[in-house]
C-alpha cells in the first residue's frame, strides 16, 4: 500500500461525494410480492416479476414510497409532487429484464442536507443532491461452480434508496462521518436495518483532487460498492494518494470506475469512461408517475420520529451534556434509549450516566463486537451500579471492577458488591485506624513530607487504599489523612 | 354452426341446438383443414379445448353457465396462457410455455370461452403483413396470394375464414384494425388502459392495447365487456367501471357529429377505397349523423413519431431475451458476450432486429433529445389535435388502410413503404384513443374497412355507430368464397 499522507498532500485538496445505497426494510420487493428477507436459498424469493418473465408488469410498493418520503422529510429535502421511474438499460446476467427500474430526471427527493460533527467538535453541513428509489439487481455466484456462473435473483427487485451527496466532503474522515450520520438517520427512521455485512447499506465514493485554492474540480474516479466505514476511509485515502502521485508525476487522472480490494488495501480500475455503458435512460412506460399531494406528505411528516439532531439537542438541554457527549449518545436510537432508561431509573447525575454509557459500556460492547441491544449489562443493572456510586457505597474505581463482574457473569450490582464485600468504608474510626498503621509503617516518608515534600500525599493515599483493599471512601480518606499528617 | 356469430352461438348453445363439444370439434376440423392454405395458427390446442368444451357442456346442462360458456375463440400468440406455448411468432420463444395466464385469457376463460389455439402473428407484433412470423406468413382467406395484414393477421384470417367466431388481438400501431380491414371483419382497439396488458408480451408498452376481432360490432361489444376492466397487476390499466356495451348498441345516430379526417381523404388514398368510404358515410348521414370535415394538422407526423417511440420501447422490452433464463439459447456459448450475441442473433428475425437497433439508436446519449424527446413532444401535439377535434365532433372517421390487401412479398424489401401502411391507424395509438374498423365494401373482391375513432373511453359510442352501420349493411356478413 502506498503512503496516503505525504508532505505534498497539503498542496492538494480532496473532493468527495458519496452515493449511498440503503436497502429499504419493506417486507416485499419494490415491484413484486416476493419477500425480501436475507439468507434464503438461491432464487427461493424470486417470482415471475423478479425473473422478468414475458408479459409480466411491475406494480409499485407504496411502502417503499412512504419510506423514501420519510427520509426526504428527515433531511429537510423537497418531496417531488411528481416523480418518474425510468429504465436504466444494460445487459448483465443478474439483471433479469435487461434494465433496472430507477429514477433519473425526476427523483422523489431533491436537495436536503445532513449535519456532521467532526473530531474537533465543529459541525459541518453536507448538502444532498437527491435521493431516488430503485430496484436492486440479483447476484452472480462463482464459488463452488467451476467454469460456471450461478445467478441468485433473491435480491433482484429489493427496494433501494440511493442518496446522492454534493461533492462537499474534503477528507476521508468527513466522508465517514457523513456516511455514519446517514446510517444513524435511516435506522432512526426505521427504513433500513443498516446491516452492512448483508449489503443493506453500502456506498460508491466519487473522489478527486485539485490544487488547493483551485475552483475547477479534478477528474474523478468512482469507487464502487464499499460496505464498511473502515473500508470507505481506507479506499478514499488510498485513492487520494494515488491521484496525487499520478498528478505529481505529470500524469492525468482518468475518469473511471474502480473497485476497492480490502485485502490489498488498494483500489483497482474496473472500467474506463470509454468502456462505460450508455444506459439509454427513458421513462418506464409500465409505471405511472408517482404523484404525491400535500395531504399525503403531511401525513408522513406526522409520523416522523424524534431525529438524532433533535434528540442530541434535547440531551444537551435536559441533561446538561456537552455537544460531543450528546452526539455520541444519540448515534443510535437504541443507545439513546438505553441512556435515557439509565438516567430515569438511577435518578442520579445524567453526566455520570453519560460517562458510563459512552465510556465503560461502549468499550465493552466494542471489545465483544456487540450492539447495544445485545449488551450483557442491562440499563436497569447499570443504573443500580450508578446508585451505589452516588450513595457512596462504592467508589468509582471499585465500580469498574463491579461492572466487569456484571458483564462477565451477567450479575446484579448489589449482589456482587455484597458477595465480594466491596462496600466502601465510610466509618471514620476504621479509616483512622488504617491511616495510623500506614504512618507508623513509613516513618521516613512521613518525615520527608513534613519537611515539605507535598507530593508524598499521593503516596499515603495509595498506601491507605491498599490497606483497605480500595474500599476506603476517597473523600473521607483525604480529609482524615490531611488531618493526621498535619497533626 | 361455424358461420354463426358469437351472439348466435351463445343462444344456440343454451338452447342445446348443438353442444359445446360438437361445436369445438367442428371448428377444430375446420382449423386443421384450413391450416395448409392459411397458416392462421401457430398452436392448435385440441385436447385442452375439447376438455374445456366438455366442462362447458356440463355447466350448460346444469343451467348456471357464465355468458360465453362453450363459445370457441382463439388467442393471438402473445397472450400468455398457462400450460400453452406462447411464441410471439418468434424463434426466440419457439418453445416457451407460460406458467401463468394473461388477465385477458383468464377473464375469457372465467366467462366460459373455449380457447382453441394460438394464432399466427408478425414476430413480436412487429409488422403489418404477417410476413415477419418465424412460423411463416398467414394468407388472406379472400385471396391466398395476398397478406391478411398484421400483426394480428392470424386472428383476422381465422375469424374471416369462419375458423373461430372471434379472436383476441393486440394493437400497437393498427395491429387489430388493419388486418380486420384487410380480412373483412370487425376489429376493436380499446382506449389505452381499458384492457389489462398483464400477460400480454410487450412490444411497445405505452402503445400496446389488447382488443378483439369478431364478425360484428355486437359480438365485439359482448367480448370487450368480458375482457375490459381494471387490473391491479397492470399499473397503466384504468379503474373505471365497464359499461354494458351491448345496452347502447341500438341508440339512434340522430344528431351524431361525425368528423371526416381531412388529412386522410387527401393524397395516397386509393379512389376505389374512397368510394366505399363515401358510401358508408352516406349510410350514417341517412340515419341523422351530421358530417363535417375536420383537420388534425399534426397527424401526418404520426408515422415518424411512432417509428421512434415504438422501437425505443421495444429495444428495452426485448432486452430480457438474453438466453439466460428462458427462450432461445445458442449452443455452446464461448463466453457471456457470445451467449448474448448468438442467442439474440439466432432468436430474432430481421424486422425485430431492425427495430431493436433503431430503438437503441434513438435512446443513445447524444441522440435522445433529437429523436426520443422530440417524438414525445410531437406525440403530445397529436394528442392535443385529437382533443381539440373531439370538442367539435363525437367521432372521427377515415379509411382504416389506404389500399386493400397487397400481395405477399410486395413490400417486404421496403420497410418504409410497409410502415406507411399504418398511416391511418397509428394516431389513435399515440393518443391512446379507442378505434374500431368495420368492413365497408369490396374493391376488386378484396375487403376494405372504415375506421371510427372516438375520445378516451368512448367504446360504447364507437360500437353503437358501428352496429347501426352494420344494421343497414351486409359487408360484415360476407365471407370469402372458399370458407362460406
Amino acid at each position: 500500500m502506498k503512503p496516503t499522507t505525504t508532505a505534498a498532500a497539503s498542496a492538494w485538496e480532496t473532493v468527495i461525494g458519496l452515493e449511498i445505497h440503503a436497502q429499504l426494510s419493506t417486507r416485499s420487493k419494490i415491484f413484486s410480492g416476493s419477500a425480501t428477507a436475507f439468507g434464503a436459498p438461491p432464487n427461493a424469493q424470486a417470482d415471475l416479476v423478479d425473473l422478468g418473465y414475458p408479459g409480466i408488469l411491475p406494480v409499485l410498493n407504496g411502502e417503499a414510497v412512504r419510506m423514501a418520503v420519510l427520509f426526504g422529510l428527515a433531511v429537510g429535502a423537497k418531496i417531488a409532487p411528481r416523480s418518474v421511474f425510468a429504465r436504466k438499460n444494460y445487459f448483465y446476467p443478474d439483471l433479469p429484464k435487461g434494465y433496472q427500474i430507477s429514477q433519473y430526471e425526476l427523483p422523489i427527493v431533491a436537495g436536503g442536507h445532513v449535519d456532521i460533527v467532526l473530531d474537533d467538535g465543529s459541525t459541518r453541513r453536507v448538502g444532498l443532491t437527491r435521493a431516488h428509489l430503485e430496484e436492486d439487481a440479483g447476484k452472480s455466484l462463482h464459488e463452488g461452480l467451476p467454469g460456471l456462473t450461478g445467478i441468485d435473483l433473491n435480491r433482484a427487485g429489493t427496494p433501494l434508496i440511493e442518496i446522492v451527496s454534493e461533492p462537499e466532503m474534503r477528507s476521508a474522515k468527513e466522508a465517514v462521518a457523513y456516511m455514519k450520520k446517514v446510517h444513524t438517520l435511516v435506522r432512526y427512521l426505521g427504513i433500513c436495518d443498516g446491516n452492512m455485512q448483508e449489503g443493506s447499506f453500502r456506498c460508491d465514493a466519487n473522489v478527486s483532487v485539485r490544487p488547493r485554492g483551485a475552483e475547477k474540480f479534478g477528474t474523478r474516479a468512482e469507487i464502487k460498492n464499499i460496505n464498511s466505514f473502515r473500508f470507505v476511509e481506507k479506499a478514499i485515502n488510498y485513492e487520494v494518494g494515488r491521484q496525487i502521485e499520478v498528478l505529481e508525476n505529470g500524469g492525468k487522472v482518468v475518469q473511471e470506475t474502480r473497485l476497492f480490494d480490502p485485502e490489498a488495501g488498494e483500489t483497482r480500475s474496473m472500467r474506463s469512461k470509454e468502456e462505460a455503458n450508455d444506459y439509454r435512460y427513458f421513462p418506464d412506460p409500465d409505471l405511472l408517475p408517482v404523484e404525491l399531494d400535500s395531504a399525503y406528505i403531511d401525513e408522513v411528516r406526522s409520523r416522523l420520529p424524534e431525529l438524532p439532531d433533535q434528540k442530541a439537542e434535547r440531551f444537551e438541554k435536559d441533561y446538561g451534556l456537552s455537544g460531543y457527549d450528546a452526539q455520541v449518545l444519540t448515534a443510535s436510537k437504541e443507545l439513546a434509549h438505553y441512556y435515557e432508561t439509565v438516567v430515569a431509573t438511577s435518578k442520579g447525575s445524567p453526566k455520570l450516566a453519560a460517562n458510563w454509557v459512552s465510556g465503560n459500556l461502549a468499550a465493552y460492547l466494542n471489545r465483544d463486537g456487540l450492539e447495544i441491544g445485545a449488551s450483557r449489562v442491562s440499563a436497569a443493572n447499570l443504573s443500580a451500579l450508578l446508585v451505589n456510586i452516588e450513595n457512596k457505597t462504592i467508589s468509582g474505581n471499585i465500580a469498574k471492577d463491579v461492572f466487569a463482574a456484571m458483564w462477565d457473569e451477567s450479575g446484579n450490582a448489589d449482589e456482587i458488591i455484597a458477595q465480594r464485600g466491596l462496600r466502601q468504608i465510610t466509618d471514620e474510626g476504621a479509616i483512622e485506624q488504617a491511616i495510623a498503621g500506614v504512618l507508623a509503617a513509613h516513618p521516613g516518608q512521613l518525615a520527608d513530607f513534613r519537611s515539605g515534600k507535598d507530593k508524598l500525599f499521593g503516596f499515603f493515599v495509595g498506601q491507605v487504599m491498599k490497606a483497605t483493599q480500595g474500599k476506603a471512601n476517597p473523600e473521607r480518606l483525604h480529609e482524615l489523612l490531611k488531618k493526621a499528617l498535619s497533626g | 354452426m361455424y358461420s354463426e356469430t358469437v351472439t348466435e352461438l351463445c343462444s344456440g348453445l343454451r338452447q342445446r341446438k348443438y353442444s359445446a363439444t360438437e361445436l369445438t370439434r367442428n371448428l377444430l376440423e375446420r382449423i386443421q383443414a384450413a391450416q395448409p392454405a392459411l397458416n392462421a395458427f401457430i398452436t392448435i390446442d385440441a385436447e385442452p379445448a375439447l376438455a374445456a368444451a366438455a366442462a362447458a357442456d356440463r355447466l350448460l346442462a346444469a343451467g348456471d353457465a357464465p355468458v360465453l360458456t362453450g363459445v370457441p375463440i382463439a388467442h393471438k400468440d402473445l397472450f400468455c396462457a398457462a400450460g400453452s406455448r406462447t411464441t410471439c411468432g418468434s424463434r426466440m420463444l419457439e418453445n416457451f410455455v407460460s406458467p401463468y395466464d394473461a388477465t385477458v385469457v383468464a377473464r375469457l376463460r372465467a366467462a366460459g370461452a373455449v380457447a382453441l389455439g394460438k394464432t399466427n402473428m408478425d414476430e413480436f407484433a412487429m409488422g403489418s403483413s404477417n410476413e415477419t412470423s418465424y412460423f411463416g406468413p398467414v394468407r388472406n382467406p379472400w385471396d391466398p396470394t395476398r397478406v391478411p395484414g398484421g400483426s394480428s393477421g392470424g386472428s383476422a384470417a381465422a375469424v374471416a375464414a369462419r375458423l373461430v367466431p372471434a379472436a383476441t388481438g393486440t394493437d400497437t400501431g393498427g395491429s387489430i384494425r388493419q388486418p380486420a380491414a384487410l380480412c373483412g371483419v370487425t376489429g376493436v382497439k380499446p382506449t389505452y388502459g381499458r384492457v389489462s396488458r398483464f400477460g400480454l408480451v410487450a412490444f411497445a408498452s405505452s402503445l400496446d392495447q389488447a382488443g378483439v376481432i369478431a364478425r360484428s360490432a355486437e359480438d365485439s361489444a359482448l367480448l370487450l365487456g368480458v375482457m375490459a376492466g381494471f387490473d391491479p397487476r397492470d399499473s397503466t390499466s384504468v379503474d373505471l367501471p365497464v359499461p354494458d356495451y351491448r345496452s347502447s348498441l341500438e341508440q339512434p345516430l340522430q344528431g351524431l357529429k361525425v368528423g371526416l379526417l381531412k388529412e386522410f381523404f387527401d393524397k395516397g388514398l386509393d379512389p376505389a377505397v374512397e368510394t366505399c368510404l363515401r358510401a358508408a358515410l352516406e349510410v350514417l348521414r341517412s340515419q341523422g349523423a351530421i358530417l363535417k370535415e375536420v383537420s388534425l394538422p399534426s397527424l401526418p407526423l404520426s408515422v415518424p413519431t411512432y417509428y421512434v417511440v415504438a422501437p425505443a420501447e421495444c429495444s428495452s422490452n426485448l432486452a430480457r431475451y438474453d438466453g439466460v433464463r428462458f427462450g432461445h439459447r445458442c449452443e455452446n456459448p464461448r463466453d457471456l458476450t457470445d451467449l448474448y450475441e448468438r442467442s439474440r442473433g439466432e432468436g430474432f428475425g430481421a424486422e425485430v432486429k431492425r427495430r431493436v437497433m433503431t430503438g437503441t439508436y434513438v435512446l443513445s446519449a447524444g441522440y435522445y433529445d433529437a429523436y426520443y424527446l422530440k417524438a414525445q413532444r410531437v406525440r403530445a401535439l397529436i394528442a392535443e389535435d385529437f382533443r381539440r377535434a373531439f370538442a367539435e365532433v363525437d367521432v372521427l372517421i377515415c379509411p382504416t388502410t389506404p389500399t386493400p390487401a397487397f400481395e405477399i412479398g410486395a413490400k417486404m424489401n421496403d420497410p418504409v413503404t410497409m410502415y406507411l401502411n399504418d398511416i391511418y391507424t397509428i394516431g389513435a395509438n399515440l393518443a391512446g384513443l379507442p378505434a374500431v374498423s368495420v368492413p365497408c365494401g369490396l374493391v376488386n373482391a378484396l375487403p376494405v374497412g372504415m375506421q371510427i375513432i372516438g375520445g378516451h373511453f368512448s367504446e360504447a359510442r364507437l360500437l353503437n355507430v358501428a352496429h347501426r352501420y352494420q344494421r343497414e349493411t351486409d359487408w360484415h356478413r360476407r365471407a370469402p368464397e372458399a370458407y362460406r
